[in-house]
């Protein structure tokens, strides 16, 4: 049974995304990274879905619905930044500093 | 045999996950990431989940990747400068990022036998097979449906609701992806 | 009949209340201010007379106790506010109700030209309030609220010409001094409680015998604490300094609360807790040496005062001394005889000193002169103009100066005489005799100064006001007389067997004075010793007041303006030894300081102000600011935190 390396790949694909989220200005290149996250833990439930059954499956299929409806609109409101202030750069967006 | 296969594709993906995070262009990010979900797909038809495996192709890699290359295209942002963040967030980064992985790949020795023994009630005897009766019942309709029905059959009967309103959440979402990135009239 | 003796007080309290609203409201409505105050005053003497009256036909085997209401239940305290009327409240109540009504009938026509009328009538019923309920309290606690009462009208009436800042000042002064003798009497109150565990007079007499030992510490702490009291109250050394001042009042003001009623709140005070300094023999000769002093050190400052009514302040001074002589001696009967016709013959004083000023003050008025009009160097030979006066003032200095058959012959030889027998006892009390001695001469020395610089020689008032000094109006003159009658008659109420009498006063007061015989009983002087007691004190008397008449007309007085000023001795007694200034520099000055520059600058700005509360302040706004750099706006700092969070509870649960 590969659940033991399978978990392990799952935890270390999910550091490699944190990393590229904590790492990047980027804001698209921040999104593929957050989607490396959802894969990583698609990854672990369909590793865990061998022992617990068939809801492993039906959760990484609603993982994906959202991760597509989130990429829309996430990419939706990117545009509308990217329209405002010609940059994607995160650092340069502040506005609801304290 | 399966193992080594499975090392193989895993590093594949370690590998273009590394690179996917480090590259300085959106566009050669995103196909590293596609490389990925590529990799992926073959563990996933290696544990069995064939079904899952091509959805990860056809919607993920088909559809979500295919989605940001047009929205990177669109911006046309071109080969700028290191996006990285400064040696403080570094730093953080590491420190984050390292106590992250040490905690989760102790994972790496699980095995059924172990996991059954940590969820069942008396822990020497238990054999995988009593503890995870939904994993049994799953293989029997995997043989009896195929590999579609496997998936279909919780699907449709004991999550048909949450089901329907992903239906609804999809058409949200395209709605808001539609108002917000019209151009203003 | 006893039971309605709450109306002598509620009288008052309502012209008060009348006469305060007219103040507000109607201020030039001055008959009907008359009106209400000097009825509430002869109303409340007439129940007075009734309450003791009473008391005298059907006497009670122990004080009655008039309950008004439930006061303070608290605990183990149960407090009414109650009233005690035995013998020696009686006598008090008589004397405040019955002088008083004269007083305010005089304040009538002195008063008349004042636009202040109502407001004074109203502070002068209130006193009147307070003091009754001082002399009717029967526990600690309902004294104590009359004595600060008149402390409060005492201040009012002193300043009641506030706009002119020396008044306002007197005020001032007369209200803190006394507050100083106050902490005195609540300590002693404290103490009372906590040794006898009640703070009524009734069961201070049962319980203080079996609780306390003769001569112990604790008695004795009491007692002092209560005579610091008395010092602060009667004006006694160290105490007495505001006095003086208080002349800067109304002279009717000075008559009621400076001579005949306020001040013998302290003899009151003696007289009714005899039983403590009875069993306290240190305290008693404490009271009589202070006493003793007091007499002989006002008596000299007054030898050199100018001011008419200085004169008369300081001799109330020492005549207080002379009371507290003679309850210091352990006889309270004699020390509240003198107290009686004290009030008698003071009284009478002031209101003709009072006379004459308003007869003085026309004058001036009449011509706009802006000379004093109660420095006796500008008076001199008013018999002529003022005739009824001088013979009634006379007849007070014959009474002060201890002249038979007058009042205080009586009264003064018995406290000298009892001074004298408690030497046997203990010796120093023969050095009190002595003070005591020579007091005598010089109070009829100064008296006999006083009238004859004001009554007699020739006139130093100036060519032009002669013509306007005249007797005062009846409404002033007729209360004269009837003090004049008092003074004269008075001492009968209590006529030594010597002098075939039944010492009435005495035994009237036996009751409330039987504890202090039991522990401190005194053996009166009789026979050959008497006689020549009697004998010296008449001799004194009379010697005094002819020696200070002669060197009185002898010498040239001049006139306030062209005196020239005092040199020597009679300069640091016209300056009454310059106590004030002693006190001046090493009390009010480092007060002042401490107050100033510790507790105001240092402790109020610097650590309340600046530590604690705008201290306070920052360390919110420096904590909000260091929050304030959490919300950078940036996502990449917001996604961070998340994370840390996020590890957080990832490591709460598994590990």
């Amino acid at each position: 049974m590969l659940l033991g390396p399978a978990l392990a790949l799952s935890a270390i694909l999910f550091s490699l995304g944190v990393a590229g989220v904590l790492l990047r200005r980027n804001a698209i290149v921040l999104f593929m990274c957050i989607e490396l996250m959802l894969n990583a833990v698609n990854l672990s439930f369909v590793a865990l879905a061998q022992l617990h059954g068939a809801s492993g499956y039906v959760m990484v299929f609603f993982v994906m619905t959202v991760a597509a409806a989130e990429a829309a609109v996430g990419l939706a409101i990117i545009i509308g930044i990217f329209r405002h202030k010609q940059s994607v750069d995160l650092g340069n967006i502040n506005l609801l500093r304290g | 045999m399966t193992e080594v296969v499975f090392y193989l594709f895993a590093a594949a993906a370690v590998i273009s996950a590394s690179l996917c995070i480090l590259q300085r262009s959106p566009m050669v990010s995103a196909l590293w990431l596609i490389s990925t979900m590529f990799s992926l797909a073959a563990i996933y038809v290696l544990l069995n989940a064939q079904f899952i495996a091509a959805i990860q192709v056809l919607v993920y890699a088909g559809a979500i990747m295919v989605l940001f290359l047009f929205v990177i295209m669109l911006l046309n942002l071109g080969q700028a400068e290191s996006d990285l963040r400064g040696p403080s967030t570094v730093a953080a980064t590491l420190v984050i990022v390292g106590l992250l992985s040490v905690e989760l790949v102790a994972l790496i020795r699980y095995t059924p036998r172990r996991l059954a023994a940590e969820l069942s009630q008396w822990p020497t005897y238990t054999d995988p097979a009593t503890v995870f009766v939904a994993g049994q019942v799953t293989q029997q309709e995997g043989a009896a449906r195929g590999v579609v029905g496997a998936v279909a059959v919780p699907l449709f009967q004991v999550y048909l609701i949450p089901f329907e309103i992903t239906s609804i959440l999809l058409l949200a979402a395209i709605v808001g992806a539609v108002v917000l990135a019209k151009r203003n009239a | 009949m006893t039971s309605l003796v709450w109306l002598t007080v509620a009288l008052p309290l309502a012209g008060f209340l009348l006469n305060g609203a007219l103040a507000i409201r109607r201020p030039g409505a001055k008959d009907l201010v008359s009106g209400i105050g000097v009825g509430a005053l002869v109303g409340a003497f007439g129940v007075a007379l009734t309450v003791f009256l009473d008391l005298w036909l059907r006497p009670p085997h122990a004080p009655v106790i008039v309950s008004l209401w439930r006061w303070l239940p608290v605990g183990s305290l149960q407090l009414d506010f109650a009233f005690q009327v035995d013998q020696l409240s009686a006598v008090m109540l008589l004397v405040i109700t019955g002088v008083g009504s004269l007083i305010h009938l005089f304040s009538v026509g002195y008063m008349k030209a004042d636009p202040g009328y109502a407001r004074y009538f109203a502070y002068l019923n209130l006193f009147v309030v307070f003091m009754l309920v001082l002399v009717l309290g029967s526990s600690f606690p309902v004294m104590f609220i009359g004595w600060e009462g008149v402390g409060l009208c005492s201040y009012l009436l002193i300043g009641f010409w506030f706009s002119d800042k020396v008044n306002a000042d007197a005020g001032k002064k007369a209200f803190i001094v006394n507050r100083i003798g106050d902490f005195g009497f609540m300590v002693a109150m404290f103490l009372i409680w906590h040794h006898l565990g009640s703070v009524n007079f009734t069961d201070m007499v049962e319980r203080a015998p079996a609780v306390f030992a003769s001569g112990s510490a604790a008695v004795t702490a009491i007692t002092l604490f209560l005579f610091l009291g008395c010092t602060g109250k009667s004006a006694q050394i160290p105490l007495y300094t505001w006095l003086p001042d208080a002349m800067a009042g109304p002279t009717p003001v000075s008559a009621l609360i400076h001579a005949a009623t306020m001040v013998t709140a302290g003899v009151y005070l003696v007289a009714r807790t005899n039983v403590l300094f009875a069993l306290a023999p240190l305290s008693s000769t404490v009271v009589a040496g202070v006493g003793a002093l007091t007499a002989l050190f006002a008596a000299t400052i007054a030898l050199r005062q100018y001011d008419i009514k200085k004169v008369l302040a300081y001799s109330t001074v020492s005549q207080l001394g002379y009371m507290f002589i003679g309850v210091g001696t352990g006889a309270y009967a004699s020390g509240v005889f003198h107290l009686v016709t004290h009030a008698f013959f003071k009284a009478l004083l002031f209101l003709g000193a009072g006379s004459v000023i308003h007869a003085m003050h026309q004058a001036y008025h009449a011509t706009h002169s802006h000379a004093d009009a109660q420095d006796m160097r500008n008076m001199g030979g008013l018999k002529q103009y003022m005739p009824a006066t001088f013979w009634l003032m006379l007849i007070a200095t014959l009474a002060i100066a201890g002249v038979p058959p007058f009042a205080g012959f009586f009264s003064k030889d018995e406290i000298l005489a009892a001074a004298f027998a408690r030497g046997g006892d203990r010796p120093v009390y023969y050095l009190f005799y002595a003070m005591g001695v020579v007091t005598a001469l010089l109070t009829a020395f100064y008296m006999a100064r006083l009238i004859t610089m004001t009554f007699l020689g020739e006139n130093r008032t100036g060519d032009r006001e002669r013509s306007h000094l005249q007797d005062a109006p009846m409404v002033m003159t007729g209360p004269l007389l009837v003090l004049g009658a008092l003074s004269a008659f008075g001492g009968f109420i209590n006529l030594p067997p010597f002098f075939g009498g039944g010492a009435l006063l005495e035994h009237w007061l036996e009751p409330v004075t039987a504890p202090a015989h039991q522990f401190f009983g005194l053996e009166m002087p009789h026979g050959q010793t008497e006689f020549f007691l009697v004998g010296g004190a008449v001799a004194i008397g009379v010697l005094g007041l002819l020696a200070g008449y002669k060197a009185t007309l002898r010498r040239r007085t001049p006139t306030a303006a062209d005196a020239p000023a005092d040199t020597g001795l009679a300069r640091v007694l016209n300056r009454k030894y310059y106590v004030d200034e002693i006190y001046d520099a090493i009390l009010v000055r480092p007060l002042v300081w401490l107050s100033r520059i510790v507790l105001w600058k240092a402790v109020d700005q610097g650590v309340v102000d600046g530590a604690a509360v705008n201290g306070t302040a920052k360390l919110s706004q420096g904590l909000g600011w260091l929050g304030s750099r959490l919300q950078t706006g940036q996502v990449g700092v917001y996604v961070v935190l998340f994370l840390v969070g996020a590890l957080w509870i990832l490591h709460a649960m598994v590990g």
